[in-house]
């Protein structure tokens, strides 16, 4: 095993025996978690490849480039991994969460616009406590907003301060 | 006297130039393809009583009664960039195909580079350079919110630029959306025109000429070269493309836009350019009520 260098792309292995970076998951990990999680299939990821660059930071590249790459960026961050509880990013849920079938808490349009500006509101669910999918209805369909944290019967919003809005 | 005055016998109807030059512009977004459709969007903005007024020449720009795009929810989505009209061109003149290699060089902010992920249904390789690093956070962000995942984002000289080190050697094709004097702005930045000189206009020509002459370089044989700026200059237009093209094996080949425009010029302040000039368009903010703007198309070894 060898350390992770985070000034730079590199392309995670296939499985967890192919791995050979320290606390890196494995393409495998990765589509199962999103699986695991959300419900959003594999097959959604088929084309894109995974890469970590920073610590923990993993990204989603609709294309085959060797690895590594030195870049300001490739493709999408679509989550955060080396630590507890893995967590996607709010770039990644609105790209690819409409696909979700679990784990996803539809907000009434106040409830929404309180998430949106990054309030913590109590909210009915009964699920999984954790990272969820916040969505709202808009023109017809259900649309995913951002990435909450349930806990104690309450979401916090983790809209990113840049991307909080007051509508 | 100011700087737009030099244009006036190229203009045609210069007052009516003149007044559409001050007034300000309708405010238009484009529709991020690779997260919605037109008409989601503008059924969003409708329940959200904002009026939309569609674009015959581009069924993705929607004109809303609205100061505040970005205060709704179809932004907060990623659903819509704000994008004036005319800055819609260059992409939909390159017009990649899913899976294509594509340099945009001077990607900073992102508009151009949204709409070429777009698309190409956000498949391939779209390399987005820029070399102005503090720009580069506004096209990193940008291509995150529209939800790209077909870019790479690289800061280095376009001039010299090399993608080695991303495994690709060539592209299907290559924007240059190049720094500019940006006169055509005249109506969102009313102190555009504050800065101009000829000493820049000096300097920013020789900028042009290197990124478009190593563009060309990028471009695989037949493939296809966008040259564009938002700048009225014949300096940065057909006098930059009339000097690569005397250098490198390239043509000035016609296109199709919808928009009212008029032909390049083959003369400027006793200089001739190329009779194939007359390919690329000039648009003026009076044609369409729309920024100014210029674009030619350039095919590649042909």
């Amino acid at each position: 095993m060898r350390e992770n260098d985070s000034s730079r792309f590199e392309r995670v292995a296939p499985t967890e025996r192919e791995n050979d970076v320290e606390g890196r998951p494995s393409r495998e990990a990765i589509l199962e978690w999103w699986d695991d999680r959300f419900g959003i299939p594999s097959e959604t990821f088929a084309d894109c490849t995974f890469w970590e660059k920073g610590a923990g930071k993993i990204w989603a590249f609709h294309d085959e480039v060797p690895s590594p790459v030195r870049a300001e960026s490739l493709g999408l961050a679509v989550m955060r991994v080396r630590q507890e509880h893995w967590k996607p990013t709010t770039d990644a849920v609105q790209r690819f969460g409409g696909e979700a079938t679990r784990n996803v808490v539809e907000l009434d349009e106040g409830e929404a616009r309180a998430f949106l500006e990054g309030e913590d509101r109590e909210v009915a669910w009964d699920g999984d406590w954790g990272y969820l999918i916040a969505a709202h209805d808009i023109a017809g369909v259900t649309e995913p907003i951002g990435v909450g944290l349930y806990l104690y019967g309450e979401l916090r919003s983790r809209m990113p301060k840049g991307k909080q809005r007051t509508l | 006297m100011d700087v737009l005055d030099r244009y006036e016998a190229l203009v045609g109807d210069f007052d009516a130039f003149r007044d559409a030059c001050e007034r300000p512009l309708p405010n238009v977004v484009r529709v991020n393809g690779i997260k919605t459709t037109p008409e989601r969007a503008a059924r969003a903005f409708e329940e959200a009583g904002i009026a939309v007024t569609r674009r015959e020449w581009h069924d993705g720009l929607l004109e809303l009664d609205t100061g505040k795009p970005g205060n709704t929810w179809p932004y907060a989505h990623g659903w819509v960039h704000g994008q004036e009209e005319v800055s819609a061109i260059p992409a939909r003149v390159l017009d990649p195909d899913p899976g294509d290699r594509v340099l945009d060089a001077c990607a900073a902010p992102g508009s151009k580079t949204g709409q070429l992920a777009a698309l190409m249904d956000d498949t391939g390789t779209l390399v987005a350079n820029d070399d102005n690093l503090g720009r580069l956070s506004a096209l990193r962000s940008n291509c995150d919110r529209l939800g790209v995942t077909c870019a790479a984002v690289t800061n280095r000289d376009g001039r010299n630029f090399s993608t080695k080190e991303l495994g690709v050697e060539s592209f299907d094709s290559v924007l240059v959306d190049a720094p500019c004097t940006c006169e055509g702005t005249i109506r969102k930045n009313p102190d555009a025109l504050d800065n101009w000189s000829h000493g820049y206009l000096n300097q920013v020509t020789g900028t042009q000429k290197g990124i478009l002459r190593r563009a060309v370089e990028l471009a695989e044989p037949g493939g296809t070269v966008v040259y564009s700026t938002c700048t009225f200059a014949p300096e940065e237009n057909e006098a930059v493309l009339d000097h690569v093209l005397d250098e490198k094996d390239a043509e000035l080949v016609p296109f199709e836009l919808g928009l009212d425009s008029v032909p390049g010029i083959t003369e400027w302040e006793g200089e001739t350019f190329d009779s194939s000039m007359e390919r690329a368009k000039r648009v003026y903010p009076h044609h369409n009520d729309t920024g100014g703007f210029f674009c030619a198309k350039l095919e590649v070894g042909a």
